[in-house]
């Protein structure tokens, strides 16, 4: 479904990605671990356009999406949730769910992606009149995660969900991330907190200084020595 | 911009009745309510420059400095429509709208676009240099002469209380063309894709990309509207202040502009209060203060309602959780 081969991706002279290649196939759930500064979010936003590298290729479901702008990507079934949740602060929950669904024009489907969001995020139903600059962090990441799939999209990518969230909001972000999977779409995570990621990853990649070091089975990581001692703090 | 711009004053507005000192009651409150109406008109003209200030500094997160300068392209290009080739005032507008949509769009695509990424500071500057340009270019086609704009409004007005209070047909028509073209605006923004694009972009410029929209067109949609915006305003203006240089646009522009800021930049309900609100300050300053002294009591106003209020009165303050 999504093919990423040697990618290279420079912010001036610096070399985030030193040509990563890995794929995610449909219905996977694939983690992207690593430490802060290693390439994980450089790698999520050349995905999805926003960023240009200078060599690879970025295939979506065959097509090569390496050049088109970022805009464009979005109507071709890919959604991202992006580092820090960036909901519109002065919308309200309700129009920053619009938005998500901007490239559509079927108002029945919307009605229905509205139904589904809102029964995932119960919370979001409570509070859609509210502004979005004004909900707690935890809430904000379901908005965010809330928005993305407003465009129904066949892969999600989702950068560090549960950063910054207590204990409890860290769970059910996890759960929920589950059950998008469950209902059939494609998840691209990155985390940090690797021992959730892996729990229920099927697939991950370890991503140290802009190369991938490891791969595998999430199963079989979760077991690696040194996964252990460098992710999983054991 | 320019230093040598002919002021508002000069040709202004019931100048020196203040001096004549009637103590006719209905006389004075007469008075006022001409000054007031006289405002609202200047007002009007103020806001519907604002508007451009503030859609552009809230979507593309610039100061477009240049956009005084579109206002007085626009009016000579309506200067040349109706005076020199004949045509009626509302072909000439309508002509008008076109180029300065064109060139405000043509302007965002050559000289800023290319600085998108670049700093506030560097646009600034560009903006300036544009500004100069434009008044440059007017000077070489157009001269440094004053030509005298014949109003595109030949309606001469309504009168009441047997004479003693007058409005204009451009008072009228100013008025009415800036609001109607507010409600327009507002509701386009809210219910329209471009203007769902707009909030977007406004609010953040990268998710906004991630939503599917594409951030040039809106940003270009925006000057685009801005500058047809500024054509309509320059016709208002120089109907009411006939005399037209390519200095015409600077001093409106920069009112303007602290019109947007008075009312909260970035927001359109703002620019109409902001600018139908220097107006009024302006010529009630004029009339009761003193003339010389109008734009400096104008922006003192400006300078206590920003201490007062920073973010201007109808500027949104939203603390941001991270
Ligand atoms: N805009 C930028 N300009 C210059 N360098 C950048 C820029 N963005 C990221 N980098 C550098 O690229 C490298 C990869 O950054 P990236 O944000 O992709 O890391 P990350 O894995 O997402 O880290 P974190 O876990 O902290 O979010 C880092 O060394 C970072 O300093
Ligand atoms: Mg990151």
């Amino acid at each position: 479904m999504l093919e990423v081969k040697d990618l290279k991706v420079n912010y001036g002279v610096i070399q985030a990605l030193k040509g990563i290649s890995f794929e995610v196939n449909e219905g996977e759930v694939i983690a992207l671990i690593g430490a802060n500064g290693a390439g994980k979010t450089t790698t999520l936003q050349t995905i999805s356009g926003m960023l240009t590298p200078t060599t690879g290729s970025v295939m979506l479901n065959g097509v090569d999406i390496t050049r088109i702008p970022g805009h464009k990507i979005v109507s071709m079934g890919l959604a991202h949730v992006p580092e820090g949740r960036r909901v519109f602060p002065g919308l309200t929950v309700l129009e920053n769910l619009k938005m998500g669904a901007y490239t559509r024009s079927n108002k029945k489907e919307i009605a229905d992606s509205y139904e589904m969001v809102y029964e995932s995020f119960p919370r979001l139903k409570e509070r859609q009149n509210q502004l979005a600059g004004t909900l707690s962090g935890g809430e904000q990441q379901m908005l965010a995660m809330g928005r993305a799939l407003m465009s129904k999209p066949s892969i999600v990518l989702m950068d560090e969900p549960s950063m910054g969230l207590s204990p409890i909001y860290v769970d059910e972000i996890f759960k929920i991330i589950q059950s998008i999977s469950d209902a059939g779409t494609t998840v691209l995570l990155v985390e940090q907190n690797a021992k959730k990621a892996l729990a229920i990853a099927d697939r991950a990649y370890v991503l140290e200084t802009g190369n991938i070091v490891l791969s595998g089975d999430a199963k079989d990581l979760m077991n690696d020595d040194s996964i252990k001692k460098a992710y999983l703090g054991e | 911009m320019a230093m040598h711009q002919i002021s508002l004053a000069d040709d202004g507005y019931g100048d020196g009745v203040h001096r004549n000192i009637i103590f006719e009651r209905e006389f004075l409150v007469m008075g006022f309510l001409t000054y007031l109406i006289n405002g609202l008109s200047l007002g009007s003209v103020y806001a519907l420059i604002a508007l451009g200030y503030t859609m552009v500094y809230g979507i593309a997160k610039m100061l477009n400095f240049a956009h005084g300068d579109v206002i007085m392209i626009g009016a000579y290009l309506v200067f040349i429509c109706t005076s020199n080739a004949g045509m009626p005032a509302i072909v000439s507008i309508v002509i008008a709208i076109g180029c300065c949509t064109a060139l405000g769009m043509i302007i965002e695509k050559i000289a800023y676009a290319p600085l998108r990424k670049a700093t506030n500071l560097a646009v600034l500057i560009t903006a300036i240099g544009v500004s100069y340009f434009l008044q440059n270019v007017a000077l070489l086609v157009f001269g440094s002469n004053p030509v005298s704009f014949t109003s595109i409004i030949p309606w001469k007005g309504l009168t009441f209380a047997g004479g003693q209070l007058k409005i204009t047909g451009n008072a009228i028509i100013a008025i009415s063309v800036c609001l109607v073209i507010m409600i327009v605006l507002m509701w386009f923004v809210k219910n329209t894709k471009p203007g769902q694009a707009m909030r977007a972009v406004s609010e953040d410029r990268d998710a906004a990309v991630l939503m599917g929209i594409n951030v040039n067109a809106t940003i270009s949609l925006t000057f685009a509207i801005g500058s047809g915006l500024a054509a309509i305003a320059g016709a208002l203006l120089c109907s009411s202040y006939p005399s037209l240089t390519p200095y015409t646009g600077s001093m409106p522009g920069i009112k303007a502009f602290t019109a947007a800021v008075f009312g909260g930049i970035g927001s359109i309900p703002g620019a109409l209060l902001g600018g139908l609100l220097l107006g009024i300050i302006e010529i009630l300053a004029k009339a009761y203060i003193s003339s010389e002294l109008a734009d400096a009591i104008v922006f003192a106003v400006l300078i206590i309602v920003l201490l007062v209020k920073p973010s201007g009165i109808l500027g949104k303050q939203i603390k941001e959780k991270v």
